[in-house]
């Protein structure tokens, strides 16, 4: 059974994230985690935008907060976001990792170590190579992952670093994505 | 290009693997805490487990038992291990914003002490020592003011007591410096020499950096004013716990304390035990609770 779902994005992130959000249901109550590069500025408006579109709560994730359901988590910018043992958050402000604080490696490398198989990783358009090697670890704990289709990505770097590392589960256009976590998060 | 190579043992391969991980990990915290009397049993897991696994990459080690046994047996390669678990990233004037409300939310009461008692708490290589020094330089407190500014490693104390910093940094210093409300010039505070710069030693006079553990040592000094930025990050519930109130009992009545700009009491036992002086840049104010 499904427990949480990783997100990771950059160049392009925000518009990839409104739409793939803006198509879960009401019923859809599995916690959301999404670590968007957006350099050092603030995401306040994002999410407020964010919160009004969509079913769920949009924040920024805490240190030390417990992990909800129906809940949108962002790592705050210039953070890295971590899962811990204990279905928590932790901050840190380690060095950058691909060039990257938030890097979606971390997310998704702690995300797998804690829900393992119970974990939908994502990994949608940017232009870096930041999440791949994060997305094979989730792929390895036996998680699922979905990559956004190279091709059709409004920026390809990202998902073409995973898809040359190894085998997604999933890959998909941006429109079927939030189908297929509903169809992944119904299964059990 | 990520390849599958080299940093692959990165990310344990496996959650097998990843459960036994756990439990060599809690045996190495409590051997390198029986051996050196260094207690990590309560830092973030998340934290330990990558800078761990980064460690174990670097000098080609297989498992955390591997490293243990180097760790007990070779005190050099502790010393090593140490550095890697200390938190280190800084800059001067972090969050600009915070400098900015901590000049005029706090500096205003500071104004009305006689003496002024600080502690800065983890400051790591100094970089935001120096900047407090100077903004109550500018404030013309720094005369009457003694800051102890103390870290967990002692390699890092050494830069810092130093004040010797690279110069390639300082552009954004400098940026950070004016976005905090600086009154001058940054560069006005530091001669620069081949490449790296000198705090003027003006500002030092009344630092005294030492050697302090926030987890094993207790109150050492009543202090007006608590810095610790970016250190309960580190640190899990129970010992976030365990420092504010070694912090609690080191302030003075009405005694600030500043925290990072993404850490905050809300999730501790101290959240009623403090009031915000501004929320927002998480500055606090020790409530006084008459005995």
């Amino acid at each position: 059974m499904i427990k949480a779902v990783a997100i990771g994005t950059s160049y392009g992130g925000m518009e990839a994230i409104r739409t793939l959000l803006s198509k879960l249901p009401d019923s859809f109550h599995l916690p959301v985690i999404i670590v968007l590069h957006i350099g050092n500025n603030n995401i306040t408006s994002f999410l407020t935008q964010l919160n009004k579109k969509t079913y769920f709560t949009v924040k920024e994730a805490e240190d030390k907060e417990t992990i909800r359901e129906k809940t949108v988590y962002f790592a705050p910018p210039n953070y890295h976001l971590q899962v811990e043992d204990d279905y928590s958050f932790s901050l840190s402000t380690d060095k950058k990792i691909n060039y990257s604080r938030p890097s979606i490696d971390v997310l998704f490398e702690t995300s797998a170590w804690t829900f393992k198989e119970r974990l939908v990783g994502i990994l949608l358009t940017g232009s870096n190579y930041d999440g791949a090697r994060g997305l094979l670890t989730i792929k390895k704990y036996g998680g699922k992952t979905i990559v956004e289709n190279p091709e059709t990505a409004f920026a390809q770097s990202m998902p073409s670093a995973a898809t040359e590392l190894f085998e997604p589960d999933y890959v998909l256009d941006l429109e079927n994505i939030a189908d297929k976590l509903l169809e992944l998060s119904n299964e059990s | 290009m990520p390849s599958e190579t080299k940093n692959d043992r990165i990310f344990p391969v496996s959650p097998e693997k990843n459960d036994t991980q756990n439990i060599e990990l809690d045996l190495l915290l409590q051997a390198v805490f029986l051996k050196y009397g260094y207690d990590f049993r309560n830092y973030s897991k998340a934290h330990l487990k990558r800078r761990i696994n980064q460690r174990l990459n670097i000098s080609n080690l297989e498992t955390i038992s591997e490293l243990q046994n180097k760790i007990l047996w070779d005190k050099e390669f502790f010393r090593l291990f140490l550095k890697d678990l200390s938190i280190n990233v800084t800059e001067m004037f972090r969050d600009p914003d915070f400098y900015a409300a901590f000049r005029e939310k706090v500096v205003s009461v500071l104004k009305t002490y006689a003496h002024i008692k600080v502690w800065h708490a983890g400051c790591a290589t100094g970089e935001e020592v120096y900047s407090l020094a100077i903004i109550l330089k500018e404030e013309n407190l720094l005369a009457r003011t003694q800051i102890y500014a103390t870290d967990i490693n002692k390699s890092v104390l050494e830069t810092a007591k130093q004040g010797i910093y690279s110069k390639k940094e300082m552009e954004l210093y400098e940026r950070n410096y004016k976005e905090a409300g600086g009154k001058g010039e940054l560069s006005n505070y530091y001669t620069s020499k081949y490449g790296s710069v000198l705090f003027d030693k003006s500002l030092s006079k009344n630092i005294v950096f030492a050697d302090h553990n926030l987890v094993t040592d207790g109150v050492f000094a009543e202090v007006h004013l608590i810095f610790c930025r970016n250190v309960l990050i580190y640190f899990d519930k129970l010992l976030q716990n365990k420092v504010l109130g070694l912090f609690s009992d080191s302030l003075a009545k009405r005694g600030f304390l500043c925290l990072g700009t993404k850490e905050s009491l809300k999730f501790t036992d101290y959240e009623n035990k403090f009031q915000a002086v501004d929320k927002k840049m998480r500055i606090y104010k020790k409530l006084y609770i008459p005995k």
